[in-house]
């Protein structure tokens, strides 16, 4: 057998976080300088969002193997925690420190309830794992709304300080990629793997199930409130409603499609999902009807999503140039995953 | 007389939950599939009935072809979405059923638009109304109970009388050897879409006549709530998904009545996880063991 050429793993995190931080800093430089027009500058901040959103439902879906239909329970408890924390704090400390302090207070409230919820409903499997976070994402939701000292009710939390820019979103989807990325190449990710792929045989091999679950979870509610706080920044106002059962449907079309367990299929059907209603304007009204069409049509034909499993290596590409393969995709390679 | 007057009212939103609730639990009972779609085909069978009223046909034509019309969809929905993925990961099945009720729902609204319309509930039932000794009781809940209660005795001696019913039953039971003995799966499957569809779009007629409007989303909350009533009673059980649907509409009704309107629905949430946790096999469902 022939000698593989390597990057050493220094090396690789070395060419991922230059390139990353190239990516940033461009892009910065790009919208500062005016380069895109409003819409399309909302339009980039919402896809990172839901880049963030989808990437951690795809932890839970795609490599934990079960459905949640309460992604946007969490979102919500991390925007309104977020929105009421910088609305408190705004002015107080820094604006970078505040941005900080405030995406990290929103990601540990929602893996909060990620760990309250988790706990009772990961006992449950399938179906009715599917139902019972619906109904917590849905209980979270009227209590949103049965609470309007607090979150301001039906008529929305408004004020709230518009600190979601460019850089902003776009280094938190970088470092939820990293985490998420680092997580499933440690053993506590091949742990979830295994459980994804045999329940029984994982908790005969010695793995903690209600361990490895909640923790997914947590970690998957974590990222899913950060990105609720980007949210909360970016519009500057939040309403209950956008936190119903459709968006958490929304999110998980985007899993569905992009291939469950890959994170670059999320990403990619995330972008995808979130630009198309500005490319075809003309097809608003038949978005929904062509999101649910394409929901149908790919669990029949290809039930494992566009991109399936695989997952995209910017180093492993290299390596790949490197032994004089180009095309040839080589199967778990290292490196953190770029945006 | 108040308490009279509430157990009215909730014996007529039960009777309503548990005629849907039974469609949930005989499919799930027959292919393990938690059909979200169920609750879209009330909506589009309120909708048909909505519309062939409008165009002055006699209502119990209407409520005839309306019924017909959710028997027809549910089986084209079984036939298109859920047989091919027959032998697939429950996962996909599920999110099958999501993308179905997710496109019912969205058709609905770019079609018939996603405002409230008024349902012609007086050419259904007049809107007579008795009073009997302080207790007011609407002929719509006179009608209402009684339907159902026939309707359940109906799919009861169906069940447990005839062939097919038999049939269903085997297959519920282990779908391979209901096949070894000579029982066509596919076509059992069918008759029980059929069914549960035919007892939804009864259901779908009782509440646009009840709440009386329909909209797009009217089936989203109501089969969430069904579905918990199915849950509760115990899913696959055809008791169950009766008691289950009377004990979610008192229940709903008693919150209602202390004032607490605004939190209906989280209470139903609620009995739902507190059921799921503490007895995931509801009143009267037997508990599955898995195999390896």
């Amino acid at each position: 057998m022939k000698h593989e050429r390597t990057i050493p793993t220094p090396a690789k995190y070395l060419i991922n976080t230059v390139l990353t931080v190239i990516l940033l800093a461009g892009g910065t430089m790009l919208m500062n300088a005016g380069a895109f027009n409003r819409a399309t500058t909302a339009i980039i901040q919402q896809i990172g969002i839901y880049i963030i959103l989808a990437v951690s439902l795809n932890m839970v879906v795609g490599y934990l193997g079960q459905l949640p239909l309460g992604h946007s329970g969490f979102m919500a408890v991390g925007a309104y925690a977020g929105a009421l924390f910088w609305k408190a704090t705004q002015g107080v400390m820094p604006s970078f420190l505040t941005i900080l302090l405030g995406l990290i207070v929103a990601g540990l409230a929602a893996a909060l309830f990620g760990v309250i919820i988790g706990i009772p409903a990961l006992r449950l499997k399938g179906d009715y794992l599917a139902i019972i976070t619906l109904g917590f994402s849905e209980i979270i939701r009227i209590c949103i709304i049965n609470l309007p000292n607090i979150t301001g009710g039906t008529p929305g939390l408004l004020n709230i300080p518009k600190y979601s820019g460019f850089f902003v979103v776009f280094a938190s989807v970088a470092v939820t990629c990293y985490v998420i990325h680092t997580i499933m190449h440690s053993r506590h990710g091949r742990a979830i793997l295994s459980i994804r792929d045999n329940e029984i045989a994982a908790d005969a091999c010695g793995i903690n199930l209600t361990y490895y679950k909640v923790f997914t979870f947590a970690v998957s509610a974590f990222f899913a409130g950060v990105a609720g706080a980007l949210y909360a920044g970016y519009q500057g106002s939040l309403f209950p409603k956008s936190f119903d059962f459709m968006a958490s449907i929304n999110i998980l079309v985007m899993v569905v499609l992009g291939g469950m367990g890959s994170m670059l299929g999320s990403a990619v059907a995330a972008t995808v999902l979130t630009a198309l209603p500005l490319v075809m304007q003309s097809l608003s009204e038949y978005r929904m009807v062509i999101y649910s069409l394409l929901l149908i049509i790919v669990m029949i034909f290809k039930p494992s999503g566009l991109m399936g499993q695989y997952d995209f290596s910017f180093t492993g590409i290299i390596e790949n140039i490197m032994n004089g393969r180009l095309f040839r995709r080589k199967k778990k390679a290292g490196g953190t995953k770029n945006e | 007389m108040i308490i009279f007057q509430h157990l009215l009212n909730g014996l007529r939103l039960g009777s309503i939950y548990a005629l849907i609730a039974l469609g949930y639990s005989m499919v799930y009972g027959i292919i393990k599939l938690l059909n979200f779609a169920h609750g879209d085909i009330i909506m589009v069978g309120g909708y048909i009935a909505l519309l062939l009223i409008g165009a002055q046909v006699s209502p119990v034509i209407a409520i005839l072809l309306s019924i017909l019309g959710c028997m027809i969809l549910a089986c084209v929905i079984e036939k298109v979405a859920y047989k091919p993925l027959r032998s697939a990961p429950r996962l996909s099945l599920l999110i099958t059923a999501i993308g179905v009720s997710y496109l019912l729902e969205n058709l609905a609204q770019l079609i018939w638009g996603a405002d409230p319309r008024s349902f012609p509930s007086s050419k259904i039932i007049a809107n007579v109304n008795f009073s009997l000794g302080g207790v007011t009781i609407s002929l719509t809940t006179i009608v209402t109970i009684v339907v159902a209660v026939i309707s359940m005795i109906i799919l009861n001696l169906l069940v447990q009388k005839t062939k097919m019913g038999k049939a269903m039953r085997a297959v519920s039971e282990d779908t391979g050897a209901a096949q070894l003995m000579g029982i066509n799966v596919n076509r059992t499957i069918n008759y029980t879409f059929a069914i549960g569809a035919a007892l939804a779009g009864i259901g779908a007629i009782l509440y646009c006549c009840s709440v009386p409007q329909v909209k797009p989303t009217t089936g989203y909350l109501l089969g969430i709530k069904a579905f918990v009533a199915a849950v509760l009673g115990g899913i696959g059980s055809i008791p169950g998904a009766m008691l289950g649907g009377f004990a979610i509409g008192m229940a709903e009704v008693i919150v209602n009545a202390v004032g607490l309107s605004s939190w209906t629905d989280a209470v139903v949430y609620l009995v739902l996880i507190v059921v799921l946790l503490v007895k995931p096999t509801g009143f009267m469902g037997r508990s599955m063991n898995e195999k390896v």
